[in-house]
């Protein structure tokens, strides 16, 4: 535990580090960099499909040697927790992907984005699908972070096990999970699930069937507080009012 | 690595010999199915391996039969409801999973625990790593036929669990980490018996450095067996004493930048160059001994203070991507938290060490002995609630 002006000094070296890095992906892809992002020390970096192996080979060259993982993200809206699923049994589908804004009226005030639309996360994104994959040097000690967007209807993009093995059971997962197909891999079948399972249950359309039953545990203990809980002050308060 | 090459040698010789005397061999392959209920697994993992004779053609490994859907889970979870659900992903340092998940969301929240909370997180850390190790270093033993090694890990494990158990009250599945802090300070005459405890480990260490190191049928059956060069381990996703055993010098603890308390100590990363089953169990050994004088500073420099950040009632998460990363007992585990605020993550991806560690069995199976598939599994050391998740 350092006091705070160094270790706010280690920060700021550490993103130098990172928009180093940024840079010379850069120059070495060059426009298959379509988006980057940088926070607290890690990098984000956004390749277009078809360069992605491109990628992984120029990340191999520079010295990332680590293979870390590789998954994908279904960026349709989801709308848990819900709590209207209570109050309305049956009306929206807990796992409910095109449903009326719930948030609006559950009785939270979240940031949330309003259902419908896709928000994607850092460094940017196009479609519903995108596969992530983090790789690490040893050598530098940086990690960065690869993401590329995917067709909506029929995800695909070339597989990493030419340039990284580790990507082997990876990409056997997230096509399992997400249908993503990884071109040129030599064995995609599914790693966890029965070869008979149909569906893909990462995705945001699949329902959990568990939640379906039941709706969310966790619900009793939220209804007993005001939804104003921003300030810790205030959160505290009646916090303190429920243990008396 | 000798020993293998010899064994290879011989082999490839007494083919080149029965070639010259124009003797064809006739061979069959078979096929042995090892698990899903097998020992040396820690669980239910599958192996199909194609034999030629007593040498393996090609492995299979069949996982998921204890896949949980973890990361399916989460995503209709609270944040504080995840730290449950995680503990059972490596259920042999539980308190080691829980760690980069809080890391994680507080690096989002942009909250930071106070230094007494990061110092007994790291306690609780290198506890949780004494108490999965000490039963590799004991099983490894049995594995290869030596009965006692075991029996003394389950006895000395014991002190460990208890002392997790009497300042969390979970013995397994401590759930003791929360955002901002951790749940309670330590209980009064803790800190002498953790000393205790510290010692006699360090007394079993040594006890089974005596035992095995110089056995002689220890040494043949692991030296040279299951040899992972460094890059072909790296390019894997190696990590953990898997892949220092290579060679390699990185360990999380000491390379990522991390707010819990290791800078602080003075302790040793321990590689070991020749990458064999040896290898993996002598830095398992070292790494453990190191984590008992690590537990010894931590109890002796150990910060006063408030243990809890101050965090809203009900957590929420703002919106943002974070990725959280540490040194657990069985490697890197990391994750990957998506959230788009409120209060449960939007996607979270687990990555843990097993699932890496194990996806390099196929590779290094291929050309080994039956009798090294046992060594190879146990060395690498999973468990297969970190394969499985």
């Amino acid at each position: 535990m350092s006091s705070a002006d160094p270790a706010a000094g280690a920060t700021k070296a550490t993103d130098d580090r990172q928009q180093a890095l940024l840079e010379d992906l850069t120059t070495r892809l060059g426009d298959a960099v379509i988006g980057s992002h940088i926070r607290t020390g890690d990098l984000w970096v956004r390749i277009r499909r078809e360069d992605w192996l491109r990628a992984a080979q120029e990340c191999k060259a520079m010295s990332f040697d680590y293979f870390c993982h590789l998954s994908g993200i279904d960026w349709l809206p989801h709308t848990w927790p819900n709590p209207k699923v209570i109050e309305a049994p049956g009306a929206v589908d807990a796992e409910g992907t095109d449903a009326s804004p719930p948030e609006a009226e559950a009785g939270f005030e979240t940031d949330e984005p309003s259902s419908g639309e896709i928000v994607t996360g850092f460094a940017g994104g196009d479609t519903r699908f995108q596969v992530l994959a983090r790789l690490y040097s040893t050598v530098r000690h940086i990690g960065v972070t690869l993401k590329a967007d995917l067709d909506d209807v029929a995800p695909s993009i070339q597989t990493w096990t030419g340039e990284y093995p580790g990507a082997d059971w990876c990409e056997r997962e997230t096509y399992e999970m997400y249908g993503f197909d990884f071109i040129g891999h030599p064995n995609l079948i599914k790693l966890y699930l029965p070869g008979e399972f149909e569906g893909f249950p990462l995705r945001k359309d699949f329902p959990l069937l568990a939640r379906e039953v039941k709706p969310w545990p966790g619900l009793v203990d939220v209804e007993l507080f005001p939804s104003t809980y921003e300030d810790p002050a205030e959160a505290a308060a009646p916090a303190a009012e429920e243990g008396a | 690595m000798a020993v293998a090459d010899q064994q290879r040698v011989s082999y490839i010789a007494s083919q080149a010999a029965d070639i010259r005397l124009n003797v064809e061999l006739q061979t069959e392959e078979m096929t042995l199915n090892l698990g899903p209920q097998h020992p040396a697994t820690h669980g239910t993992l599958r192996i199909i391996a194609r034999l030629d004779g007593e040498q393996v053609v090609k492995a299979d490994v069949v996982c998921g039969y204890m896949h949980r859907g973890y990361e399916k889970l989460t995503e209709v979870r609270t944040y504080p409801q995840i730290t449950t659900l995680i503990n059972r992903i490596d259920w042999l340092s539980s308190f080691a999973n829980e760690v980069p998940f809080i890391l994680a969301a507080e690096d989002l929240m942009e909250v930071e625990a106070p230094p007494r909370a990061q110092w007994i997180r790291t306690l609780f850390f290198e506890l949780s790593r004494i108490a999965n190790i000490t039963l590799f270093i004991g099983e490894m033993g049995v594995q290869l036929g030596a009965i006692t090694p075991v029996f003394f890990a389950f006895r000395d494990r014991e002190y460990v669990l208890n002392l997790i158990e009497s300042a969390t009250g979970g013995r397994f599945h401590p759930n003791f980490d929360r955002i901002g802090g951790i749940k309670d300070d330590l209980p009064k005459g803790w800190i002498a018996e953790t000393k205790d405890a510290m010692r006699r480990i360090r007394g079993y260490c040594d006890e089974l450095e005596d035992l095995l190191m110089g056995n002689e049928i220890f040494e043949a059956r692991t030296r040279g067996v299951g040899v992972i060069p460094a890059e072909v381990g790296l390019s894997y996703g190696l990590s953990g004493a898997n892949i220092r055993a290579s060679g390699v010098d990185w360990d999380l603890r000491r390379d990522a930048p991390s707010p819990l308390a290791w800078k602080e100590l003075d302790w040793k990363v321990w590689t070991h160059p020749d990458g064999d089953s040896f290898a993996r169990y002598w830095v398992r050994l070292q790494e453990t001994r190191e984590a008992t004088k690590m537990v010894d500073q931590l109890l002796d420099g150990l910060p006063s203070g408030p243990i809890q950040a101050k965090v809203p009632r009900i957590i929420k998460v703002p919106a943002g991507e974070a990725w959280c990363h540490t040194e657990n007992p069985l490697g890197e585990m990391g994750y990957y938290i998506v959230s788009q605020g409120g209060l449960g993550p939007f996607r979270v991806k687990i990555r843990s060490a097993s699932f890496h560690n194990v996806s390099i069995t196929p590779w290094l199976l291929e050309g080994v002995y039956v009798p090294d598939i046992i060594t190879i599994l146990s060395s690498l050391y999973f468990i297969l609630g970190d394969i499985d998740r």
